[in-house]
């Protein structure tokens, strides 16, 4: 059932809405338990826009397996969906930094209250994202360290890489999860991919962790097996590696590969002189956790991290 | 007046970007005052251009009191004025949403850590602050309740109004809130206006600062008494929304227009018709505070807030 949760006439004629979709037993006895997805509060993150459309589709195919309630919230910054716009347009303002919202608050804060009184009471909350421009992720649940130890068994059963236990912008306070944690809501995120494209490899198997979750919340009747064992990262087991120089990045590893440590990340070069400013080297062995997607780079940029070991 | 380099770094197509700072007098660390860290205060970059020109002539009649030194950062991201952003040029993101920062981090987040380290050790520190909804204000110092703040010392600018206001999520990676827990008595000065030059409230500005500087026994300078301010908590201030209706903002008020309950202040007009969509009335007597300065609004738009039942 598609329903309304919050609605506003933008400037001129269109109506801006945010939807969701609740999927529900035919005859519900009550006492059933009920996950939310949420994707779209970036509007440049256009991954988690195929991971509702599939877990939908497949819901359908095998609709009596649903025991449970899942709502789907596949746009919460439609505007920005549209617009191509990482933050709510005209307001220039992250989405993911206004919660709780307020219902006495401006457009977005309204928006936000409206949506997080909407998932309230749901059981687990997963907010889809599917990082920035700047930066390619590999799959990963991301929560804060303060609910870690209530989120781990739930995140490992998603089917991600990496669980990873940092204070990222996506779960800090102003976010949506952490409001929703701070009101009972098991909430975490899953991030991905870079913004702007869809990796359907990656967004399947998020598609399929999410079945896992649904199956051990007996909201759907039928075991998943999870194929991935995920390895839980501490801030301790990830080192950044930022520019300090400027120019174009080209890399030397690819995304998710494993490099040891002194081997060579990529260069930063010159396109004026043709020289190469600074090579960068890794300060550690393992798996190139995230690794520079625009080329631009200004000194301070975040060009890698890499997860595994430590920098001895 | 002795000019020091803030900070400064390497661009890929700009050369070095290097923030600038002005000291006048020298000695004790007496008062730190910083402008425009988004690229559309244009206002508070002006009144910094004012105040940098007031205090040089003091300095040049002797009138920094011996043993005391002032330093002024007009602004610590003039790029985005020079390519019209309102965030930061390479990866939008906010410099007062960077704080305390990381010296080893991205971009605004090394300028956050630099800047906090030169400015922290003042033992009054002032910006010229921008709100995060576009819109015109009564001026006035705001005051973050971090248990540190001291509104009788923020009385003596003589503004017309002292705001204190709750911690918010995002507060504490301001530098306001960062002086603050570093020891120095923080104050953030709203001037009225934005992305637009109000030459009076300029002015005013510039005299509340020297005024206060002059009470803190920091400069000599005679100047009027200005105002006993009025405190007000920003939880008393009344919202009025757009709750209805989009469309064209007719404002019949200003910021400190006395108003009476029922009285209209606003007609939303349709765009296509004309027509008046809704009336907004006042729902109290009282001061008009905080103004949209938008020509259209979308529903649910904060339009005014009111200072309720207080007469001019």
């Amino acid at each position: 059932m598609i329903e309304t949760v919050v609605s506003a006439d933008m400037l001129i004629e269109e109506v801006v809405k945010v939807k969701k979709n609740h999927l529900a037993p035919d005859f519900p006895s009550g006492k059933e338990k009920r996950l939310s997805i949420v994707s779209g509060l970036h509007g440049d993150e256009v991954a988690g826009q195929y991971i509702c459309y599939e877990l939908i589709r497949r819901i359908k195919m095998q609709f009596e397996k649903l025991k449970g309630i899942v709502d789907v919230y596949p746009f919460i910054n439609p505007m920005g969906l549209e617009a191509q716009s990482r933050v709510i347009p005209v307001f220039d303002t992250d989405m993911n930094t206004l919660f709780p919202g307020s219902e006495e608050g401006t457009f977005g804060e309204y928006t936000a209250a409206r949506v997080l009184q909407d998932i309230k009471g749901s059981d687990i909350c997963i907010d889809i994202h599917s990082s920035s421009v700047y930066l390619k992720e590999i799959p990963q649940v991301r929560i804060n360290e303060d609910v870690a130890d209530i989120l781990i068994p739930y995140a490992a059963r998603m089917n991600m890489d990496v669980i990873w236990v940092h204070p990222s912008s996506t779960v800090m306070a102003g976010s949506l999860v952490h409001s929703l944690n701070e009101a009972g809501v098991k909430a975490m995120v899953v991030e991905s991919g870079v913004a702007l494209k869809i990796d359907y490899e990656y967004a399947n198997r998020i598609v399929d962790g999410i079945f896992c979750l649904m199956s051990d919340m007996g909201i759907w009747d039928e075991p998943v097996e999870d194929s991935c064992i995920s390895k839980i990262a501490r801030d301790s087991d990830v080192a950044f590696v930022n520019a300090e120089s400027s120019g174009i990045f080209i890399p030397a590893v690819s995304h998710s590969a494993r490099i040891g440590k002194g081997d060579v990340i990529g260069q930063i070069v010159n396109v004026l002189t043709g020289s190469v400013e600074e090579t960068i080297y890794s300060p550690r062995a393992g798996i190139v956790f995230s690794l520079r997607e625009y080329p631009v780079i200004e000194e301070g940029s975040l060009v890698a991290r890499i997860f595994g070991g430590t920098d001895d | 007046m002795t000019k020091k380099v803030i900070y400064s770094m390497n661009t890929a197509y700009r050369g070095e970007y290097t923030i600038y700072g002005y000291t006048f007098g020298n000695g004790e660390e007496s008062a730190c005052i910083v402008g425009a860290m988004r690229g559309n205060e244009f206002q508070q970059l002006y009144i910094c251009s004012l105040l940098s020109k007031k205090l040089y002539e003091l300095e040049g009649k002797g009138s920094v009191v011996s043993g005391k030194k002032i330093l002024l950062i007009p602004s610590l991201n003039y790029s985005s004025f020079n390519v019209g952003k309102k965030y930061w040029i390479s990866d939008n993101s906010d410099i007062n949403r960077a704080f305390p920062g990381n010296p080893e981090g991205q971009a605004t987040s090394r300028i956050a850590a630099a800047v906090l380290n030169q400015v922290s050790g003042y033992a009054y520190g002032i910006q010229f602050a921008s709100f995060y909804m576009e819109g015109d204000f009564i001026p006035h110092v705001r005051m973050m309740e971090t248990g540190k703040q001291s509104t009788s010392l923020a009385n003596q600018f003589g503004m017309p109004y002292v705001l204190t206001a709750e911690l918010r999520s995002y507060d504490k990676s301001t530098l306001n809130y960062n002086w603050q827990i570093r020891g120095t008595e923080a104050f953030s000065v709203y001037s009225g206006a934005t992305e637009t030059i109000d030459e009076e409230s300029a002015q005013n500005a510039v005299s509340s600062v020297l005024r206060f500087l002059t009470r803190m026994g920091i400069i000599r300078y005679n100047c009027h008494a200005g105002y006993i301010s009025t405190i007000l908590d920003e939880e008393e201030l009344l919202n009025i929304k757009s709750e209805k209706a989009s469309g064209f903002f007719r404002k019949l008020v200003r910021p400190g227009t006395e108003v009476k309950r029922g009285e209209i202040i606003a007609n939303i007009v349709n765009p296509m018709t004309g027509e008046i969509a809704d009336d907004i009335y006042a729902p109290t007597d009282g001061i008009i505070f905080y103004t949209q300065n938008s020509p259209m609004v979308y529903q649910n738009t904060i339009l005014f807030k009111i200072i309720r039942r207080l007469h001019n």
